[in-house]
């Protein structure tokens, strides 16, 4: 039985590929090592000091460069603006826009795919339209309406990110809602639910893996942004960590090179957690965002 | 993406549903529209308005025709810029799609570790273009004898380093995707009339991936010439040469026309120029998809 076995793997050529297999799973175990060297060689250089990460960027911190957290503690505050502002900022900024983008456009898209009257139809290609237009065409003119109309603070740029944001959220949306059957949403009515009971508690729950779709998108561009709230905002008073991290590297020699380190694995760490917990389903929303053309 | 722009075919007719949401209308569809009229429809209509006239402030405006669009034209910054972005969106396209489609086909070999070996390839694709620009020119410029900003090639090889490493994750992700669909009968049919590894995938595998070659293209493309915070960091347009920033792309070139004093109606019909270039492109992207789809 064995033999038999042994010499099909054998004349199956069977043998010659899990060899293969164990040749690439080592060579990529390799790349992957090289992949992740820029963030690796960031992290231990975040516990060297100013000097060490000048000269030696490359070597491994020793007894006479290590800082221990130093250039964490440091760079919270170094500068003529906190970081911890920065970072509060974003996060305030990312969270509520997601949040704002999610209930209005989902809500929007119910009643443009279940309404789909004239003007229904003219909002849906507009914004199908808006996802083509690169940011450098509207950028002048979006900043300059969102300050006449006061939207020039962190409270209020959500309201900026729904606008030019929604084109590709309601694509989306009214791509699933299409998809779900009618029936239940009339099942409801004839129970007797309003449209805001419907959608609240029938629609929306039946949307959840397009809501993780499209939140996963709209949280990775809002929180990497830097263009529109550089503009948009008042930057003197409000900076987002992408805008922080690009004023630091605009005053060369007054930088703490060591501190800088710090700082840009404090605005990866977020990021990364929210890699590790939803893995799957950032690797789907961001694989569905991208067929969207 | 078969229903793109299409609506479904059994439309809704239920008065049931139909009516009482319209009744709604201030709720459900107005203030997503009011958001998109400020941050995008007027923004994009008093564009196309501006870029036929000279300004410094929107509320002092004098017609000029297209007068800005031959400026634009006659800028050799700006035309520099253009061949530089092709270039540049060019040479990473080859390359970022090449890596892509090779990772992504060893990774579906059934070999161990490739779910670990996806996730880190995916990572750098999370880090926005500022942080990662900021990384790359760090190490990029301890390793070189000059730094970027001073001699262009390496300028322009840095931009490519930066974009392979953040898009090949990305593009391996839709590679997969396209792999895994491709049908296992016709793999064992080529298996079985002896068909050898480089045949297979030149005869059956590529064939049916090319859905996948088609978007990763053109997002590849796209992303190319979109490309602005990454361009940024690493040069900001340096070294400059005879008035022309010589790694500046268009999108930072629009960017910094911007600044200009009395320049701000040219950046203007740039980037309706720019526009209309990155639009171009979608259309042919949208064209090259259905025609593939009536094949099929």
């Amino acid at each position: 039985m064995e033999k038999t076995a042994v010499l099909r793997r054998h004349l199956s050529g069977e043998d010659t590929q899990t060899v293969g297999k164990w040749i690439l799973t080592i060579v990529f175990g390799l790349i992957s090592l090289v992949w992740m060297m820029p963030i690796v060689i960031v992290l231990y250089n975040s516990f060297k000091n100013n000097g060490a990460v000048n000269s030696e960027l490359f070597a491994l911190p020793d007894a006479g460069s290590y800082v221990g957290f130093d250039n964490y503690i440091n760079g919270m505050t170094f500068g003529n603006y906190p970081f911890y502002l920065s970072v509060g900022y974003s996060v305030f900024i990312t969270v509520v826009s997601t949040f704002l983008i999610l209930l209005c456009t989902s809500m929007a898209a119910w009643y443009i795919s279940r309404v789909d009257d004239l003007f229904s139809k003219v909002v849906y290609y507009l914004c199908v339209f808006s996802m083509v237009v690169p940011f450098q065409m509207v950028m002048f003119t979006l900043a300059n309406t969102a300050r006449d109309l006061h939207l020039d603070t962190p409270w209020t740029i959500p309201v900026v990110y729904l606008g030019f944001g929604a084109g590709l959220a309601v694509f989306m949306f009214v791509g699933f809602v299409k998809s779900i059957p009618i029936d239940i949403e009339e099942a409801a009515a004839i129970d007797g639910c309003g449209p805001l009971r419907t959608f609240f508690s029938v629609v929306l729950p039946m949307m959840k893996p397009t809501l993780i779709s499209v939140g996963v998108l709209e949280i990775m561009w809002v929180w990497n942004d830097y263009l529109l709230p550089y503009l948009v905002l008042d930057v003197t008073k409000y900076k987002t960590i992408p805008i922080h991290i690009q004023y630091l590297q605009g005053s060369y020699g007054r930088v703490d090179l060591g501190a800088t380190m710090a700082l840009i694995i404090l605005s990866l760490l977020p990021i990364l957690i929210f890699y590790l917990t939803c893995q799957k389903h950032i690797i789907k929303g961001v694989a569905a965002g991208a067929v969207k053309g | 993406m078969k229903n793109k722009g299409r609506p479904a075919a059994g439309a809704v007719t239920s008065s049931l549903i139909r009516r009482p949401i319209q009744r709604y209308f201030a709720v459900f569809l107005l203030p997503t529209f009011l958001c998109f009229c400020v941050g995008f429809l007027w923004p994009f209509i008093q564009g196309i308005y501006l870029s036929l006239h000279k300004f410094n402030t929107v509320s002092n405006t004098a017609y000029v025709g297209f007068d800005n669009y031959a400026k634009a034209f006659r800028d050799s910054g700006f035309m520099h810029a253009f061949g530089f972005t092709a270039l540049v969106a060019a040479v990473s396209l080859v390359l970022i799609n090449v890596l892509a489609f090779s990772v992504a086909y060893a990774l579906t070999r059934g070999i161990r570790g490739s779910n670990l070996y996806r996730g880190v390839f995916f990572v750098p694709n999370l880090i926005g273009g500022i942080v990662l620009g900021y990384i790359w020119k760090t190490i990029i410029n301890s390793v070189l004898p000059v730094s970027m900003s001073i001699q262009p090639e390496y300028g322009f090889w840095g931009l490519i380093v930066v974009l392979c490493w953040q898009q090949v994750g990305y593009m391996m992700i839709i590679y997969i995707a396209g792999l895994q669909a491709v049908p296992e009968d016709m793999l064992e049919a080529a298996r079985i009339d002896g068909a050898n590894g480089w045949k297979t995938l030149w005869h059956i595998t590529l064939p049916n991936v090319m859905p996948s070659i088609t978007i990763c293209t053109f997002l590849s493309l796209t992303n190319g010439f979109k490309l602005y915070d990454q361009n940024l960091v690493l040069t900001n347009g340096a070294p400059v040469r005879r008035g022309i920033g010589q790694t500046e792309m268009l999108a930072l070139n629009i960017a910094n026309n911007f600044t200009t004093a009395n320049q701000r109606g040219v950046a203007q019909a740039k980037a309706v120029l720019f526009f209309i270039l990155v639009t171009a492109i979608a259309l042919i992207q949208l064209t090259a998809t259905r025609s593939r789809e009536v094949q099929q």
